[in-house]
């Protein structure tokens, strides 16, 4: 599904975040990639949403070679990749109502006709009621913004889910309905999950496998095969 | 708990704010706990539930379309809920209430360095001038674990952990016998998470009483000596942390609700979503997520008796849905 290939990303090319780090997720696998705050995961995150173009390495998503990452992204890997944030305040325009925050991407490749109707399907799963939909996320609390964001993410039936960190600021119950939401998703459509987070409890009990990140690797990575590359390394032990 | 005077006791603390066409949100409604010297209380909840809106009244920080009643005595002698403005600002914030802010990054000044906001708490609180004030800046740092050689850093050099010991060191230097921590671990690693309230409860042995709120269960878990849920506003109940997260466990179904939650127990999410709180049922708040609701649970509220408000408080944890219908 997805495969990353020694990539080197990051905001100055002279020091980068990431380096060199290669990660797998397999057609239909649930991911687990567990760091501490400020190790990259969320850079290589973004770069594994078409967000954030690397400096080095390759990516490939369904076998087909990405070339170009954000806009460059032709819309139908775009359309393919779901992601969640951690902060949903920070990734929700504040002028939309949670309907239109959720039909947003629908709106922007053209799917209008189908607002409707994957609103009022995607709602009662996340837990929306049609009172809150029509409020506008000042109004709302963490985890119902949140809950919208997630349903904002399957809209458009994405084959990849990535969560960087979704559930970071939520309490325990929020926590435990949003991977449920997540979990029947994939289980209905067969979709792939990234899950990024630092809750190693948590991504080990949600994930089938979860890939710690080892900074300690990053600087002398060999330049030899590929899943030896980089600072990430399968778990010890299958669960 | 101790046989002294609590440092803070809340009676029938409400609040309510007035939205504009009339409208009423019960955002705190009869809360009514106790925090002694050398105890950790934590405050529990999901987001939304009205716990900040809580620490705000003990500080004196809500808005002005703000109405509290009840009364919250600090020392004693202080009602937190009457005492002016004057009063707040020159003896009890940072004097005899430190704050452990939500977000350290946010609650820093970004333009000055920590020794600069040091020095200041320190000349406005402890009356240190001239040549005394680095030695005390490096005292008030070193207590909460942070590095000296940091200490000419601005914010945004900092990481989210060292930030939160700058905060914490600031929150100290008064030396209140109060300690308020609005959600002290939000967003930080499970490592962080451990030491900053590894660090808070060191502050507590040291005889002060520390009020934590937080939805983090684990790290309240790690922290407390008694434990009160939040739900829609009311404390719905209050218990000893040990009983509460080891066994018997909660009395509550829906503090069992939340324990239950966590990936590390059953990771089963409590069905629905909380009332509005400006639009509360007659009955007990959590009855239509209940498992246990009955008739009485949704005609009448539950008295808060016991350290519990529930009407299954009798049979309590022992009970289950089938037993539930013989009790009623």
């Amino acid at each position: 599904m997805l495969e990353m290939t020694r990539i080197t990303a990051g905001y100055d090319r002279r020091d980068p975040v990431v380096r060199d780090v290669s990660l797998h997720v397999g057609a239909g696998e649930a991911v687990g990639l567990l760091g501490p705050s400020g190790c990259g995961k969320s850079t290589l995150a973004k770069v594994a949403a078409l967000l954030h173009r690397p400096d080095a390495g390759t990516m490939t998503l369904d076998g087909t070679v990405i070339r170009g990452w954000r806009h460059r992204a032709p819309r139908e890997q775009r359309t393919a990749v779901g992601v969640v944030f951690q902060q949903p305040r920070l990734s929700a325009d504040p002028r939309l109502s949670l309907r239109e925050l959720i039909a947003q991407p629908l709106r922007s490749t053209g799917r209008r006709r189908d607002v409707p109707e994957r609103v009022a399907e995607l709602a009662p799963l996340v837990g929306l009621s049609d009172e809150l939909l029509e409020r506008r996320p000042h109004a709302v609390s963490d985890g119902q913004l949140q809950r919208a964001c997630l349903a904002r993410a399957l809209v458009l039936r994405p084959r990849l889910l990535i969560c960087d960190e979704m559930t970071a600021m939520l309490d325990a119950s929020t926590t435990a309905a949003l991977v449920a939401v997540v979990e029947r998703y994939r289980a209905a459509s067969g979709a792939a999950l990234l899950a990024v987070g630092h809750d190693r409890v948590l991504l080990e009990r949600w994930c089938d496998r979860t890939v710690r990140w080892d900074e300690r690797d990053t600087e002398k990575a060999p330049a030899g095969p590929v899943t030896a590359g980089g600072g990430l390394r399968p778990p010890a032990a299958p669960r | 708990m101790t046989a002294e005077p609590p440092v803070l006791d809340v009676r029938d603390l409400s609040v309510r704010f007035r939205m504009r066409g009339g409208r009423d949100i019960a955002a705190v409604t009869d809360a009514r706990f106790s925090v002694a010297p050398g105890e950790c209380l934590a405050l529990v909840g999901e987001s939304g539930c009205g716990k900040s809106v809580l620490a705000s009244a003990l500080l004196g920080l809500l808005p002005a379309n703000a109405a509290t009643t009840g009364s919250a005595l600090l020392g004693g002698d202080t009602d937190l809920l009457t005492a002016g403005e004057r009063t707040l600002a020159r003896t009890v914030r940072g004097r005899r209430i430190g704050l452990v802010p939500q977000s350290p990054a946010a609650h820093l000044t970004p333009v000055r360095t920590v020794r600069a906001q040091l020095e200041e708490s320190l000349r406005e609180l402890t009356g240190a001038r001239g040549s005394e004030l680095p030695k005390a800046a490096a005292a008030a740092a070193a207590r909460a674990s942070f590095p000296e050689d940091h200490l000419d850093r601005y914010p945004h050099e900092l990481s989210g952990g060292l930030a939160q010991r700058a905060a914490t060191a600031l929150a100290l230097i008064g030396d209140a016998p109060l300690l308020l921590a609005d959600e002290p671990t939000t967003g930080l690693d499970r490592d962080l998470v451990e030491r900053t309230v590894d660090e808070l409860r060191r502050h507590t042995d040291e005889g002060r009483a520390l009020l934590i709120i937080t939805h983090d269960l684990a790290a309240a878990e790690r922290i407390a000596d008694r434990v009160a849920v939040m739900y829609a506003g009311r404390i719905v109940e209050i218990a000893d942390a040990e009983t509460f997260f080891g066994a018997p466990g909660p009395r509550h179904p829906y503090a069992k609700g939340l324990l239950d939650a966590l990936p590390e127990r059953e990771f089963t999410p409590i069905p629905g979503t909380p009332p509005e709180l400006g639009a509360l049922p007659e009955g007990c708040a959590f009855a239509d997520r209940c498992a246990y609701a009955d008739a009485r649970c949704t005609g009448e509220r539950p008295a808060f008796t016991a350290g519990l408000a529930c009407h299954h408080g009798p049979t309590g944890r022992a009970h289950s849905p089938s037993k539930e219908s013989a009790d009623a």
